[in-house]
């Protein structure tokens, strides 16, 4: 017992296991940035990074395989392979302090990163030229809403992630006096209306829907996209059943920026399928946007948006200017400019909230410190060696 | 004599480098350097015709030499004058480069037309300007990364005819022999023409000759302003913006409300006039009375072009170039004949190099004012430039020609790159809004730049070794422990500076964009090295390389970092790609062919390695003092 201890201990301090581990970390940086190409970033980060296989699928079947090992595995090994070997032999002297000192900025490091994978978010907001907005969209996200709007003073909003429509459930929720059937979802979907007059061509998916504009609408299921640029726009056919029976059958889609609207049980009620919404106890307003270009090119100098930042209290009212390389911080989110669309009077802003953006600045200092002090020390011995050594010859 | 002759030689390559800036008296008995130094906006950056002339020959064909259709050598200032001013001259001059037989057979051109059989004239093309652009217009559907060498080919000489066909309409009317004439007669018909023309379009009697003289020309200046490439007309006195500089076909058309004839064009038109009948005292009359009207406003602008100019001239980095391979020569030729003298005239070398390619960043620095890596072509002159620092170091303390034939060779490379790259046009870009922070470019980019030089370093160090070690018998046991340290040492250095410069840049990350690592290609490729320095440290302290293994790793790291520098720009994704490229993917493959041979070499069984099997049974050998007394 005591030997296999031993035999799991040495193999968790090596400085083999390290090596082996480093060669591994490059392979995957490696092969995740060339895939980059196909997947875009987002689903290099999901494929390679923040998981801890890298799967790939049997030849003609859908079913995944680990092929290699991910980020969380190599991350995770590295960070135990680091921790062991310094309890095992930890010693405090000056001479070690160099090396101690990099590899805890080095653990910090990898933490930072597993904490931002966990808990990093990163939004959109959309603002035209004096549009005002309380909320941004998540690039990525989906969701189906149900809103009461009875009231014309506000909405009573029910919200389902798309990743709860992809299991094609039924949902009950408290606040709808009916259950929410998905007959069908499609994670990325092309609409096109139907041409009354020709057959519609076959796309493979029975039109479902028999209310509102779905009965005019077909729907092409499309490969999900990972592209930087681009986005999925899902497609699902929903039904709502109240006690006495179906309402009937809509089409959702991102695609259909308008909500269908529909009476029900003394209420009016708003069915869309929209990019997810995160809201802030805050208003952003655009007051202007400015795309600067170095006289005769089109090489853009700079990109800027005057924004009014206003809170719900009103204890804040501001101007502020959001330019390259100069961000609006915030309520614990960074604002940056991202781009910008519709011939300059609309800015793209992306908003990110980064709980652990502490830790890379303390693990940056240590490591320099750190290898500072090591190879310090390792210039000074050899530099007082050769002197010696001169002094001998001589 | 053993004494002297380093320095003679180092008094020699002085004479070399500074007969560069001696050689540009005046030839003819124009003003060519004082036409050279006027300042246009092109690009957004104000630069001296010289820089233009220059440029844009280095793009047409790759190279600044130019001859006339007599074979006679043409300065590149006298050149762009030609193109300029003598339209008729320039087309027949072989200043276009095509290499792709495909290209030449669209033009029904074969190699034996042209100079140095692949480059060729305006008037050679002209006759299918059609067929090529439709040719470059079906290459335009397919994505830059992955087109054709033959669809590659079509796009970039198209565009380098669009530019040709902009300079010529950039200064003055170009197909008017005398344009100062024909301006004045479009201002004096002026107001006949616009009654004439107001006439015509309320159906009244007119005037047909002076609404069609009038209507003629100014559709010429129209397509002037247009297609000028040259911002060639500062803005009058009272406009507050400095770089609101026009084009001259602009300030033609403005003729038409002013009624005055703007002087700027008046000026080049005079200068054309000069230069067609080649009347130089008026061509440099004119000359330096349109510079006198230019002092005022931009004086601090004209001394930069000036600098400028001679800076082109002064070719620091062609002559760099050729110092440091005379110093890697003589450095190699030293062990192999222990010769020390050869070993300190390339320490002279170098060093005399290397102070050159310092002088010349530190010039573009301060034409640009930024740090002195802001673009692909300046990261290349600034990795030639930390190895070889890090070599001087080295040589000042090892003394064994091993600094000098490793920084003659990284020198000599990096700067050949550098010539290729500058082969797109004009080095001192202007800054992407992305990019444009200071404080970031001389950190991040900075430290992370000298990253790659030490790893280089490291890895270039390891080629002398093996190369030595197996081929010759003059890597002594004292040399072989010398490259070994040297090598280590320079990785740990590369090290701490690819780690720091890397997580500078994840903190630059999260001050622009509120996040510290995006996975992003260049991230990727900077992290790699990060890696890969730490896998060799680490293998080497858990004793699982000694020094051959150490030295095949460290050969290894000349892929890794060329991968990072290059590899991820071909890649075409990602915030960072700031040096697109797409041509050099087969070179990078080849280089790390070689790269991977070489460590194969290395690889080879001790007995296999020259220097060690003739250690084991000594030859009778001079010792080599390790520390030159």
């Amino acid at each position: 017992m005591r030997e296999l201890r031993q035999s799991f201990l040495s193999f968790f301090v090596s400085l083999r296991l390290t090596v082996v581990l480093l060669a591994l970390s490059i392979v995957l940086v490696f092969w995740a940035t060339l895939a980059q190409v196909k997947l875009g970033v987002w689903g290099v980060q999901e494929h390679f990074f923040r998981t801890f296989f890298v799967f790939g699928k049997l030849p003609g079947t859908d079913i995944p395989v680990p092929l290699y090992p991910g980020g969380y595995f190599l991350g995770g090994l590295l960070l135990a392979n680091l921790l062991a070997a310094h309890i095992q032999r930890f010693r405090l002297s000056w001479k070690k302090s160099g090396i101690l000192l990099t590899h805890l900025g080095l653990m910090l490091l990898l933490v930072g990163e597993l904490m931002s994978g966990l808990w990093q978010e990163d939004f959109q907001m959309r603002l035209d030229e004096g549009e005002t907005r309380n909320y941004s969209e998540s690039f990525r996200l989906n969701e189906l809403v149900v809103v009461d709007a009875t009231d014309a003073e506000w909405d009573d909003v029910v919200a389902i992630p798309e990743s709860l429509l992809a299991k094609n459930q039924e949902i009950q929720h408290p606040k709808l006096p009916f259950r929410v059937a998905i007959r069908a979802y499609f994670p990325n979907a092309q609409l096109q209306m139907k041409d009354p007059n020709t057959p519609a061509p076959d796309t493979g998916v029975p039109a479902l829907a028999t209310r509102d504009i779905g009965t005019q609408v077909s729907v092409t299921p499309l490969r999900i996209t990972y592209r930087d640029n681009e986005r999925n726009l899902p497609a699902a056919f929903v039904e709502l059943i109240g006690p006495e029976g179906s309402l009937g059958v809509w089409l959702a889609s991102t695609m259909i920026t308008q909500a269908q609207r529909f009476d029900y049980g003394g209420r009016t009620w708003k069915l869309q399928f929209r990019f997810e919404r995160e809201y802030k106890p805050f208003a952003l307003s655009l007051l202007d946007f400015s795309h600067d270009r170095y006289p005769g090119t089109e090489i853009p100098k700079n990109f800027s948006s005057r924004i009014r930042l206003k809170t719900e209290d009103g204890k804040v009212d501001r101007e502020v200017l959001i330019y390259m390389n100069n961000p609006l911080r915030y309520d614990g989110l960074t604002f940056y400019q991202a781009g910008f669309e519709n011939n300059d009077r609309t800015t793209v802003l992306q908003v990110v909230r980064n709980p652990s953006w502490l830790l890379p600045y303390i693990s940056c200092a240590l490591m320099s410190v750190g290898l500072l002090i090591q190879f310090g020390l390792h210039l000074v011995g050899f530099v007082r060696r050769r002197a010696s050594a001169a002094a001998a010859a001589a | 004599m053993k004494r002297i002759l380093p320095f003679l030689v180092l008094i020699l390559a002085i004479g070399y480098l500074a007969s560069s800036l001696f050689s540009r008296r005046q030839t003819t008995e124009f003003d060519l350097e004082g036409f050279g130094k006027l300042p246009v906006l092109v690009n957004g950056r104000l630069k001296p015709m010289d820089t233009v002339a220059r440029t844009s020959l280095l793009m047409f064909q790759g190279r600044q030499a130019v001859k006339n259709p007599a074979g006679a050598p043409l300065k590149p200032v006298a050149w762009l004058l030609d193109v300029l001013f003598r339209p008729e001259l320039a087309d027949h001059y072989q200043h276009f480069e095509i290499v792709h037989p495909d290209v030449l057979a669209m033009f029904n051109l074969t190699t034996e037309q042209g100079a140095a059989k692949k480059r060729f004239s305006y008037a050679q093309l002209s006759g299918k300007l059609g067929e090529l652009d439709r040719q470059a217009q079906l290459a335009a559907q397919t994505e830059a990364p992955v087109r054709t060498p033959f669809q590659k080919a079509v796009v970039d000489l198209r565009e380098h005819l669009v530019l040709y066909n902009r300079l010529k309409q950039s200064l003055v009317l170009p197909d008017s022999a005398n344009p100062l004439d024909d301006y004045m007669a479009f201002q004096k018909g002026l107001e006949a023409g616009v009654a004439a023309i107001r006439a015509r379009e309320q159906k009244l009697p007119f005037d047909e000759a002076a609404a069609n003289a009038t209507l003629a020309l100014g559709q010429k200046f129209e397509f002037m302003a247009n297609m000028g490439y040259l911002l060639a007309v500062p803005p009058p006195e009272n406009n507050p913006d400095p770089n609101a500089w026009k084009p001259v076909g602009a300030v033609l058309l403005e003729t038409i409300q002013t009624r005055q004839l703007n002087a700027s064009a008046m000026a080049y038109a005079g200068m054309a006039h000069a230069w067609r009948l080649q009347q130089s005292e008026h061509f440099n009359t004119i000359v330096k009375l349109f510079r006198k009207t230019l002092e005022g406003r931009y004086g601090e602008r004209l001394e930069k072009s000036d600098i400028e100019t001679s800076f082109n001239a002064a070719e620091p980095f062609y002559r760099s170039m050729v110092l440091y391979l005379c110093a890697f020569l003589g450095a190699v030729v030293s062990w192999l004949f222990s010769r020390e003298v050869l070993g300190r005239s390339a320490f002279l070398l170098m060093t005399l190099a290397w102070i050159a390619t310092t002088v010349g960043i530190g010039i573009r620095m301060w034409l640009e004012g930024r740090p002195p890596v802001t673009n692909l072509y300046s990261s290349a002159l600034f990795v030639g430039w930390g190895a070889v620092g890090l070599c001087l170091i080295l040589e000042f303390v090892y003394r064994n020609a091993i600094g000098s034939a490793a920084g003659g060779m990284v020198g000599f490379c990096t700067l050949v790159i550098a010539h290729y790259l500058s082969l797109s046009g004009d080095t001192l870009e202007m800054m992407r809004a992305v990019l444009d922070s200071n404080f970031w470019l001389a950190t991040h980019v900075v430290v992370v730049t000298i990253g790659y030089s030490a790893t280089y370093l490291a890895g270039f160090l390891a080629l002398i070794y093996v190369f030595r070690g197996v081929f010759t018998r003059s890597l002594d046991a004292q040399s072989a422990d010398a490259i070994n340290r040297m090598v280590y040492g320079i990785i740990c250095f590369a090290t701490l500076f690819s780690l720091v410069g890397t997580v500078l840049g994840g903190i630059w990350a999260d001050q622009s964009w509120g996040r510290f690592w995006g996975w992003d290609p260049k991230e990727n490729g900077a992290l790699i090295i990060v890696l890969w320095n730490g896998l060799i440290l680490h293998a080497r302290w858990g004793g699982m390389v000694k020094a051959r293994g150490l030295m095949s790793l460290a050969i290894f790291g000349n892929i890794v970092t060329s991968w990072s520098w290059f590899g991820t720009n071909m890649l075409g994704v990602g915030l960072h790609s700031y040096g697109f490229m797409d041509s050099a993917f087969y070179a990078l493959l080849l280089f790390a062919l070689s790269q991977l041979l070489a460590i194969g070499i290395g690889c080879l069984p001790e007995h296999r390695w020259r220097s060690f099997t003739s250690r084991a049974n000594p030859a009778p050998q001079k010792p080599v003092s390790p520390v030159a007394a």
